[in-house]
């Protein structure tokens, strides 16, 4: 159960961080920090709605990510348009981010970790088994964000300018397509998702600021995994790193997971650099 | 009419074009020639604001397009068809057809009217568009451009490696399309095909357009064919 839940947030991550890379070619360093933003402006926005702990968390999941992602097409504005997208640069200026967001929210926030209170808080009853109705949900609702996502990439006008601009920016551009707009909304769409991800997890995890360490981490894997920029590979592989993760470091240790999935990590780029769903480099 | 006025041109710290005067009017085909690397695509990117002018102007019946942010060019009724087709190679027939229309808001009647000068991409709407054969990537090309409902249309090399059945069609298409009052230009290497199908020839050679001459009368031994392209 613990897996899966780590499964289904680490799908909304890493899908985040795919598009991200597929669309603006931007190693996104400062993918963790926009997770823990989502965590920790979810424990802001609770304690200052008050009120029950469904209410409060429902409003916290529909304003933390808008938050998140506004904050992430700013940064997009002042630091990656300036640069031009330059691969290099990028990777620079977004660790940068990563520090600059991480003592934000130590000044703000602080140093502990605190927990949002989970909406509901019943198990539900199986014969052999009791599952937590909040973890359920969280795994029902992450699958249908990522529903939603896939939908609006493959039906949507939207997603299809999207699409297009990652294949050929400079062809996009003759057709009319502000290449500036859709990064900005690539990079606070990626953004939202990781911390639509952390406002899920932080009732069974608490929200604190250096918690971006670990999804920015499996995230990376997972990309790298599934294949840079395929979305359905991304998919695959949290799944399986998900499950996998959650199922050795219980049996084991979560050291022994996280050399693990490094190593797979390595396996895959030196037997299929593409991904192990990603088409191959014409 | 496109007009451009002492236009210079390139990348970064190159410059390509240099005070370069260029025009093209409504319902004539200007053809395009120089050696490689001439600079015949910069002019066409030039014109398209994907390589910014750094000097001069570009203008499209008075309207100033140099001063336009690239994505806003084509709203104007520019369409470009760029050298080895640029298609949205992962996405679909439709779907490389449905960016062209959302360009300048065109809809069905636009599409219709594409889908039957190129009745093969009407059979192949869900085909991937990387996998249709060189042809059919030049007719989407030319079809995605179309759906802009252009008043002047850019063809950069159109029927380079194509086989002879398909260079008559799209000959027959860009004529066609002239005769509706587009101002056509196309960048063609090959004397014949220019002659048969310009009204008028701009030759480049160092950067600029050297010489800009009426097709009629000209023939293929035309020293200027000897001298700016070199056949
Ligand atoms: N993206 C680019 N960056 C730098 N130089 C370029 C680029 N594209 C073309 N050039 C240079 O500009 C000159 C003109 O190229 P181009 O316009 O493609 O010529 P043509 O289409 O006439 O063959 C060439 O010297 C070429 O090397
Ligand atoms: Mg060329």
């Amino acid at each position: 159960m613990e897996s899966a839940v780590t499964a289904a947030t680490l799908a909304l991550t890493a899908v985040g961080l795919s598009l991200v890379f597929g669309v603006m070619r931007v190693v996104n360093v400062a993918h963790g920090e926009f997770f823990m933003l989502g965590a920790v402006s979810a424990w802001f926005i609770t304690t200052w709605v008050g009120g029950p702990a469904w209410a409060s968390f429902l409003v916290a999941l529909a304003v933390a990510p808008l938050f998140v992602a506004a904050l992430a097409a700013l940064a997009d504005r002042i630091v990656l348009k300036r640069l031009d997208y330059e691969p290099e640069a990028t990777i620079v200026a977004t660790i940068g981010l990563m520090y600059i967001f991480q003592q934000a929210a130590l000044s703000f926030y602080g140093p502990q970790a605190m927990p949002v209170e989970p909406p509901f808080n019943f198990r539900i009853q199986l014969p052999w088994f009791g599952y937590s109705a909040y973890k359920l949900s969280v795994i029902l609702f992450a699958t249908l964000v990522l529903i939603g996502v896939w939908l609006f990439l493959t039906r949507t006008k939207a997603g299809l300018v999207m699409r297009a601009t990652q294949v050929d920016r400079e062809t996009a551009q003759a057709f009319g397509i502000d290449v500036d707009r859709v990064y900005a909304g690539v990079f606070a769409l990626g953004a939202g998702l990781a911390a639509i991800a952390a406002v899920l997890i932080v009732p069974i995890q608490q929200a604190h600021y250096l918690m971006g360490h670990d999804p920015l981490l499996l995230a990376f894997i997972t990309v790298i995994v599934g294949g840079l920029g395929s979305l359905r590979g991304t998919i695959i592989a949290a799944v399986f790193i998900g499950l996998s993760d959650g199922l050795i470091a219980f049996f084991w240790s979560p050291t022994l997971a996280k050399i693990l999935a490094t190593l797979l990590v390595a396996m895959v780029l030196v037997f299929r650099p593409q991904g192990l769903f990603g088409a191959k480099q014409a | 009419m496109l007009r451009l006025e002492g236009v210079s041109a390139g990348y970064g710290a190159v410059t390509v074009l240099r005070d370069l005067t260029f025009e093209a009017r409504a319902g004539e085909i200007t053809c395009v020639m120089g050696r490689n690397g001439a600079g015949k695509s910069t002019l066409m990117k030039c014109i398209m604001g994907l390589v910014p002018a750094t000097r001069g102007t570009v203008t499209l019946d008075g309207t100033a397009l140099h001063a336009l942010p690239a994505h806003r060019v084509p709203l104007h009724g520019i369409a470009y068809v760029p050298q080895g087709r640029r298609l949205f190679g992962p996405l679909t027939v439709a779907e490389n057809l449905g960016i062209g229309l959302m360009t300048r808001g065109m809809g069905e009647e636009t599409r219709e009217r594409v889908l039957t000068l190129f009745p093969r991409l009407r059979e192949r709407l869900d085909q991937v568009s990387s996998t249709l054969s060189g042809g059919e990537q030049q007719m989407l090309a030319i079809g995605r451009a179309l759906c802009l409902e252009p008043k002047v249309l850019l063809l950069d090399e159109p029927t380079e490696g194509l086989q002879p059945s398909m260079i008559a069609l799209i000959r027959d298409v860009v004529v066609q399309l002239k005769e509706t009052g587009v101002a056509t230009v196309l960048v063609e290497q090959r004397p014949d095909a220019v002659l048969r199908m310009a009204d008028r020839i701009a030759f480049m050679a160092g950067g600029r357009v050297a010489e800009m001459v009426e097709a009629r009368g000209l023939t293929a031994d035309a020293p200027q064919f000897m001298a700016y392209v070199g056949v």
